[in-house]
């Protein structure tokens, strides 16, 4: 269970100087009346959202409900039309971009890894926001990436090259390398997309013991509502670039609401392997009810 | 189901390397019209090319030219030794470029085929060449069996080198290896030049893409082989309307791709071949006149080719006059106007479209 | 699950055992890279050497050493130092800023087959050194201005054209060739219009050469080169992020757009200067880099190997062009480059796209 915050769910933004981030300090993400959209089209509009301190928090919703560009708005990837992003109060956007990234980490949709590359490189290069101008790899870089692949368990593919890994393995590197930029925050955007089943579990896992072991936040969006259901703290629910349920997703799923964001009739039972709500789509041929 | 829809409200719909197959049929009247214009500009354009020029001959004297020939007079014989076969080649060039252009679109399923900027016309050019310096070849007739080898070889060359790979030849791959086999031909070309001066000459005028100082001959041993090539787009329309809609369900659909592409292929170098041998390597045409031709006729391709082939004469010839006027007493040629006015359009092209795949 | 390793004194070797593997696979990643270089530098260096002795007049080893020392005769002072040297030094510098800058332009394009010759860079070089030549009946130093001047000028339309709330590589790229064939038209134009003897001159610029190089414009060639280098250097670490795509660059804190346009900056004026200087030398921009990048295969960006590669193309080049017909005649080096240079090119698509890299 997340540890309890006495903070409201809505944080005021504080005025003055916020002191600079302490390694162990909890770091809030805030989105205030957003409205993000690409070439005059607004896809997210007047959005809030206060992202709950070392919580895991589910992003959902149908396709083209905003949640990717929602996701790419509080990784300062896309500049707001309206609104702001807050970093522990202060603007995103007027914060030092390397500042910012030794806060935040992404994993974006579908990464780019350049031809030949190493695994131990490119986990590598997940320092480089807290390196200096004339680059120094010192052995702590090497604890930091290796702790970071070790986690992942990835440390066993150093030596390899990127191309020759399967989809779960890539996706656990990619993780390995936003981890190894020592994150308070980590986002993802749809991280077990192209995985299979099993792979998807054990990305999700890992997900849940680093939220637990170092207190990591963790926000991503997933497509699956099931495995939303049973990892996520908070349950973001989207519709139309609107939030239209937010919470424990005890709380929040249910038949209405799944029906309003997916158009879909479902039951929701409870999972039976770890009680967290599980939808059962109706369809309309196999019902028996 | 189809629903007819007026095209002034859905806006562009040239949309990524497969043509828009949620489009639109377009109403039967309003492509009738639309071609009725196009053939009205044509007529338009063969007027103004027979008429404008350093000498001012009204349509009247020109009319009589060719009707009541006197070749005592001065303006009579401009009109029938120049301004006659310059439209004639404007004519054939244009018409094969513009079919050449929609056949290279449809084919490669991607809106930046052009044989120019694919490199068909650099093959041609350099085999012309090739020729020329070493061959001691100057007719038209000559010209064209080596443009055709050339036209040939390097639109086999691009097509296989952009389809290699994962995805195929997409837009981006295709205009690289176009570029590419452009850039290195053109280096060839120039090492051949470099040393013989006379080729050189010879060379530098007719790259520019003249139409002129022709006669009439060399277009009308030209004639049969676009002529062919006109004869194959009849059949290549419905080729392409099946494989716009991607390889696999041309496929289902009964389609035999293997005959689609050589037919294709065939044609486009016959064409390309002969525009090269008359006009010299004209680049743009074979790119815009579909565009433009889209717009009207939606993505039927039996009614884009016959648009293309009506548009790309009057685009050639346009250019051609243009040429005539602009840069007083001389003239620019028409493949250099082209040229000028074609990038832009290039350019407007890739700003506004979202290609996708690339 | 493997028990992470916490910390504290008696982990700190377990830390270290972990880190072991890192450490390892970097070290052999920098060792082949290391390799690399020096059995370039050493070629280039054989290049260099053969260069300067085999000529219309052969120098021994021990006579070039002396006289590099300064206590050779006065003719092999001479041939050396007035004559092979500077052409020499002159090809060894255009080798590096073109291959520097085909490599940058590939990188930041994300485009293996990008480069300054195929999207109107070089072109609009050419285009304005013509003009000068032609039309304006300019000199030579004039018409090394035009050429750097219409480069940037050309670089900034394709840049701006372009730009759709960022530059997307294949934007820059497809609106680059379209602004090659305008410029292509432009020389046709140009050439066309001038007598033959000025046209021909100007043909032999556009094939690019090395020869007639003084000193005083190779030190100002290297001054600039001082100043940009050193500059692609800093960058490179941002360009390292790029590699990764825009979003886990911005992820990583390197500032997308502005790096490239830094970035893009650098690449426009080390091919602006060294076209200004020896024409627009066909293909050394083009292929270096793919080649450097093949030969060392870590997915590092291979800047150094791709220099001395394209110093190795333009010393080879100029060398074999001096030296392929017989008798006085000197050819001029970019039809060594270019002809040599086609094929490759064409075959190198073919096996960049077979793989998958091709766009």
């Amino acid at each position: 269970m997340p540890q309890p915050t006495d903070q409201p769910a809505t944080v005021a933004a504080t005025t003055g100087p916020v002191a600079a981030p302490a390694a162990s300090a909890r770091h809030e993400l805030t989105a205030n009346a957003l409205s993000l959209g690409y070439d005059g089209a607004r896809i997210v509009d007047g959005l809030d959202l206060a992202i709950e301190p070392g919580a895991i928090t589910v992003i959902v919703g149908a396709n083209a409900s905003g949640k990717s560009t929602l996701l790419r708005g509080l990784a300062r990837l896309l500049p707001p039309q309206a609104g702001t992003v807050t970093l522990d109060g202060r603007n995103i956007e007027s914060l030092p971009s390397k500042q910012v990234a030794t806060i935040v980490g992404l994993l974006p949709q579908q990464p780019v890894a350049p031809d030949g590359i190493g695994v131990a490189d490119l986990v590598g290069r997940g320092r480089y926001p807290h390196q200096g101008w004339f680059r120094h790899w010192s052995s702590t870089d090497d604890a930091i990436v290796a702790a970071a692949m070790a986690a992942t368990q990835t440390l066993e593919l150093a030596p390899r090259r990127m191309e020759e890994l399967s989809g779960g393995q890539r996706q656990r590197v990619w993780i390995a390398m936003a981890l190894a930029q020592k994150p308070d925050i980590l986002l993802l955007d749809e991280p077990t997309t192209f995985l299979d089943v099993t792979h998807q579990i054990e990305v999700l896992d890992l997900l849940h013991e680093l939220n637990h072991e170092q207190g990591t936040t963790v926000v991503m969006v997933l497509h699956d509502l099931n495995l939303a259901a049973r990892y996520a703290d908070r349950l973001v629910v989207m519709r139309a670039g609107r939030i239209i349920a937010e919470g424990p997703p005890a709380e929040v799923l249910t038949e209405a609401v799944v029906l309003e964001a997916f158009g879909l009739t479902a039951r929701i039972i409870a999972d039976p392997v770890c009680g967290s709500p599980m939808i059962v789509p109706v369809g309309r041929f196999h019902s028996t009810v | 189901m189809l629903t007819s829809v007026d095209p002034g409200t859905t806006g562009a719909p040239a949309r990524g390397s497969a043509l828009p197959t949620e489009a639109v049929r377009m109403p039967r009247r309003r492509q009738l019209a639309g071609l009725l214009i196009a053939v009205a500009l044509l007529v338009l354009a063969i007027t103004a090319s027979l008429v404008v020029g350093s000498r001012e001959i009204p349509l009247g004297t020109v009319l009589d030219a060719l009707l009541h020939p006197d070749l005592s007079l001065t303006d009579h014989t401009v009109v029938l030794d120049l301004r006659v076969p310059r439209t004639a080649i404007g004519l054939l060039a244009g018409l094969a470029l513009g079919l050449a252009g929609a056949l290279m679109q449809g084919i490669t399923r991607n809106p930046l085929a052009d044989p120019g900027l694919l490199g068909v016309n650099a093959g041609a050019s350099l085999f012309v060449v090739a020729g020329i310096a070493w061959f001691g070849v100057s007719s038209a007739l000559g010209y064209v069996w080596f443009a055709f080898a050339g036209a040939f070889v390097a639109a086999v060359i691009v097509y296989v080198i952009g389809s290699l790979g994962r995805e195929g030849a997409t837009p981006v791959k295709l205009a690289l290896a176009g570029t590419a086999l452009t850039a290195s031909l053109t280096s060839l070309i120039t090492i051949v030049l470099l040393g013989d001066s006379a080729a050189f000459d010879k060379y530098r005028f007719w790259s520019a893409g003249s139409l002129v100082a022709r006669d009439l001959g060399s277009a009308l041993q030209l004639a049969p082989f676009i002529g062919v090539g006109v004869l194959l787009c009849l059949l290549a329309g419905r080729m392409l309307n099946a494989l716009a809609l991607g390889d696999d369900l041309a496929r289902g659909l009964g389609q035999n791709l293997v005959a689609a592409r050589i037919v294709c292929a065939v044609a486009v170098v016959l064409l390309c071949g002969s525009a090269t041998a008359l006009a010299g390597p004209i680049v743009f045409v074979g790119l815009a006149v579909p565009h433009i031709a889209r717009r009207f006729t939606g993505p039927d391709y039996r009614w884009i080719l016959l648009y293309s082939a009506v548009l790309g004469p009057v685009l050639l010839l346009a250019a051609d006059v243009l040429g005539r006027v602009i840069a007083p007493p001389g003239e620019i040629e028409a493949g250099l106007v082209v040229a000028f006015l074609g990038a832009p359009m290039l350019i407007a092209l890739v700003r506004r479209v979202k290609l996708a795949g690339l | 699950m493997r028990p992470r390793p916490r910390t504290g004194a008696a982990n700190l070797t377990t830390e270290a055992e972990a880190a072991a593997p890192l450490v390892l696979a970097r070290f052999v990643r920098h060792r082949r890279e290391r390799r690399v270089v020096l059995v370039l530098a050493g070629l280039v260096l054989l290049v260099a050497a053969v260069s300067l002795m085999v000529g219309a007049y052969n120098l021994s080893v021990p006579d070039l050493l002396r006289t590099l020392v300064g206590q050779g005769a006065t003719s092999e002072n001479f041939i050396v130092f007035k004559l092979r040297l500077p052409r020499l030094t002159l090809a060894i510098l255009v080798g590096v800023a073109f291959a520097v800058s085909g490599a940058l332009f590939q990188t930041v394009l994300r485009n293996p087959l990008a480069s300054p010759d195929i999207i109107g860079v070089t072109g609009g070089a050419s285009a304005a050194a013509v003009f000068g030549m032609l039309v304006l009946g300019v000199g030579s130093v004039a018409t090394s201005f035009m050429a750097f001047g219409g480069a940037m000028v050309v670089a900034c339309a394709i840049y701006l054209l372009a730009w759709r709330g960022g530059v997307a590589g294949y934007r820059f790229v497809l609106i680059g060739v379209g602004v090659a064939f305008m410029v292509q038209g432009l020389l046709g134009y140009l050439l066309s219009r001038a007598d033959l003897r000025n046209a021909e001159d100007a043909l032999t610029w556009l094939v690019g050469s090395v020869s007639g190089a003084r000193w005083p414009e190779i030190a100002l060639l290297a001054a600039f080169l001082a100043v940009l280098l050193p500059g692609v250097a800093v960058l490179a670490g941002r360009m390292r992020m790029l590699q990764l795509g825009d979003d886990t660059a911005s992820a990583l804190g390197v500032r997308a757009e502005r790096s490239r346009l830094a970035l893009l900056v650098a690449a426009v004026a080390l091919a602006a200067l060294a076209t200004a200087f020896v024409g627009p030398l066909a293909f050394v921009a083009f292929v270096s880099a793919p080649i450097a990048r093949r030969l060392v295969a870590t997915g590092s960006l291979a800047l150094v190997p791709a220099a001395l590669i394209g110093v190795l193309i333009t010393t080879v080049a100029d060398f074999t062009a001096q030296h392929l017909l017989p008798g006085a005649l000197d050819l001029p080096a970019g039809i060594i480059t270019g002809a040599i240079g086609a094929p490759y090119l064409l075959w190198l698509l073919a096996t960049q796209n077979r793989i998958g890299k091709g766009a």
